[in-house]
Formats: C-alpha cells, structure tokens, sequence
C-alpha cells in the first residue's frame, strides 16, 4: 500500500510541473495580460529565481546561517564576481559554475566549512 | 517537441541543443546528487527512478524528499511543490505569446520540458515572438532542442546518482553546482536597476521568511519585491521592449 502511495504522490508532482510550468497558456481562449501585470512581468522572473536561491546559500535547516564560516556564501560571491568580469561573452554561465565550485570544494572538503 | 521531424532537422534545433551543452556540466551535478540525495534520505529505488523520470523539477524534487523521508501528507507535499515551482507561473506568462501559436497539446508537452535553464536562454535568444510562420518554427526547433538535451542530461544523471550512491557521497556538495549555475542565469536576468533591486529584495524576504511552512517565503518574496518595483518604476506603461523582456 505504501508504495502505491508514493507512485500517487509522484504522479501529483508531476502534475504540478505540468500545471505551473504551463499555467497561463493551457486555454486555448484568446486573453491578453492586463497592462499593470505585464509591468510587474519586467520584475517578476528575477524575483522568482533569486526567492528559491537566496535560502539554498544563505540558511541551514531552517534558518540564517549563524557561523560566517560556511563554504556557500563565498562560492555564490565568487560566482557572482566572475559573471560581471565576463559580461557579454558566451557560455559564462558554465564559467560561474567552474569558478563558483573552485572555491566551494576547497572550503567545504579541505576546511570543513 | 524534439520527436517533431520539423523540429529536429530545423538548424535551429541544434543551436538549442549546443546552447544546453554548454550548461550541461552545472546540470549533471545537480542531477547526479538530486539522485544520490534520493537514496540517503531512505527513499526506495523505485520511488528514485520514478521520481527523476516523470517529476522533472530538481527544486521541488530536492524539497520533496526529506517530506518524503518523513511520511508528511500528500497534500503538504503537493503544496510546498506548488510554491517552490511559483516561478514556472511567472515565466509561463512571459512565455505565452511564444506558445499560443501551437496546438495545445504541443504546448502542453513544451511546457513541461520548458525548465530555468530552457526558458532564460530562449527568451534571451528570442526577445521578442516571431509574427511570421518560419520564425516560429525556428523558435520551436531551439526551444525543443534545448529541452531534449536538458532532459536526457538531467534523467541521465539522476538515473547514475540513483547507482552510484555509495560513490558519490552527499557531503561533499557537488549538488551545489546546481544553484551555482542558477546563480549565473539570475545574474544574467539582472539588466536594470529595478531588476537587481527586485534580486535583492526577493532574496530577502524569501530568507528572513525562511521558517515559514510550505515553502511559504518564495510566495512572499516574490510578492514583496515585484510590489516594490512596480511602486517604484516611474517608467510609462508601454508594451515590452526587447531590453524588458529578456
């Protein structure tokens, strides 16, 4: 029973994935977004990017991380520094990743952070 | 669709896929420990596999799984999935002009391939929607291309995390490539002041939130910030310039 459970719960999931990432273009009804939300679309997908990263760098179980010496918040800033110095060239993104890691496996593995 | 012959044979279609590879590395580690993560949280393999091949969702997979781990309801585990894929909400509004010009059920199965990674690199290679035929094709064949890629790497990986449990082990972190690599394609979002305000706001928030249940700090981070910059955007309403849409 409890597997037939965990297939229900990840055919759920699935659905979700489906709805949100469909979401406004599932009707086939002619809709235009009104002019206030198309304003608020300029700012919206940063936002919503930045809300599920900010927590994965910056808390622990829960809450703020309380001791500074954690191996995430440097690798974020360095690949953040990285992304600014190759502005407008290609491929940076595998850039921020190779410098980001570069810094967080030495703190993380070697320093324990 | 990548099965589409249309889409395959389009050039285009291989520009999205070449678009994908070179994302592909931060991809695969965050796959490969998404698979790892399953395992050591207590999750069987069938639940694993099942879960990399049709949830597709590495952030709400990697939120699922201590709910999982601790038998919480189903509908908690549903609902915390719904806020954590918020931003889909979001970019599907933006995506939708894109898309109206397809059948549903291509749009449909578009949009479930369409993850972060798919959608800011073809809103960025496509500004703005195409108004004729070809280059609405063109659209279609790079956006099939790079969610063809983005799947195989993504299931691929998972499927060798899920096997290699015990040769990869957890603590050491690869799977932060994956925000790592998010951390980039934010960076790459942020073209105007408003928009990094919008960053640093909806970063706030959504860690000052953080003990919320449900994952309900990404609800109100978003809210928080896109409130404040449309408070704060002096700019006259028009429709989207390619600089906005991006």
């Amino acid at each position: 029973m409890m597997e037939f459970d965990h297939v229900l719960t990840m055919v759920a999931l699935a659905l979700v994935t489906v709805v949100t990432r469909c979401f406004f273009f599932i009707s086939d009804q002619p809709w235009q977004l009104p002019s206030w939300a198309e304003r608020g679309l300029r700012y919206a997908p940063i936002a919503a990017l930045t809300v599920v990263i900010a927590p994965e760098i910056l808390t622990h179980q829960g809450h703020l991380i309380a001791d500074w010496r954690d191996a995430r918040w440097p690798a974020a800033l360095a690949s953040g520094a990285f992304f600014l110095l190759q502005r407008g060239r290609s491929h940076s993104i595998l850039g921020t990743i190779v410098t980001g890691m570069a810094v967080y496996l030495p703190l993380h593995l070697g320093l324990g952070w | 669709m990548f099965f589409l012959r249309a889409n395959y044979t389009h050039p285009a279609f291989w520009e999205g896929v070449r678009a994908s590879a070179a994302l592909a590395p931060g991809l695969a580690a965050w796959g490969l420990m998404t698979g790892v993560a399953m395992v050591n949280a207590g999750m069987s393999t069938f639940d694993s596999v099942l879960m990399t091949l049709i949830v597709y969702a590495g952030s709400v997979q990697l939120a699922a799984i201590p709910l999982l781990a601790a038998q919480a309801p189903m509908w908690v585990i549903v609902a915390t999935a719904v806020c954590v894929n918020l931003r889909f909400v979001v970019f599907s509004a933006h995506l939708r002009p894109y898309m109206m010009v397809w059948p549903r059920w291509q749009r449909l199965v578009s949009g479930y391939f369409t993850a972060d990674l798919s959608y800011v690199q073809f809103t960025q290679r496509f500004p703005h929607p195409s108004p004729d035929a070809s280059g609405q094709r063109a659209e279609q064949a790079f956006l099939s291309g790079h969610y063809f890629l983005t799947w195989i790497n993504w299931v691929g990986t998972g499927l060798i995390g899920i096997a290699l449990t015990q040769a990869v082990p957890a603590h050491w972190g690869l799977g932060f490539a994956g925000i790592l690599g998010l951390v980039g394609v934010t960076c790459s979002l942020a073209t105007s002041r408003l928009r990094v305000l919008s960053a640093v706001v909806a970063g706030t928030a959504s860690v000052a939130a953080v003990a919320l249940p449900l994952k309900l700090n990404i609800v109100v981070g978003i809210a928080a910030a896109v409130a404040l910059c449309m408070l704060m955007d002096r700019s006259p309403v028009r429709p989207p310039s390619p600089q906005d849409a991006a």
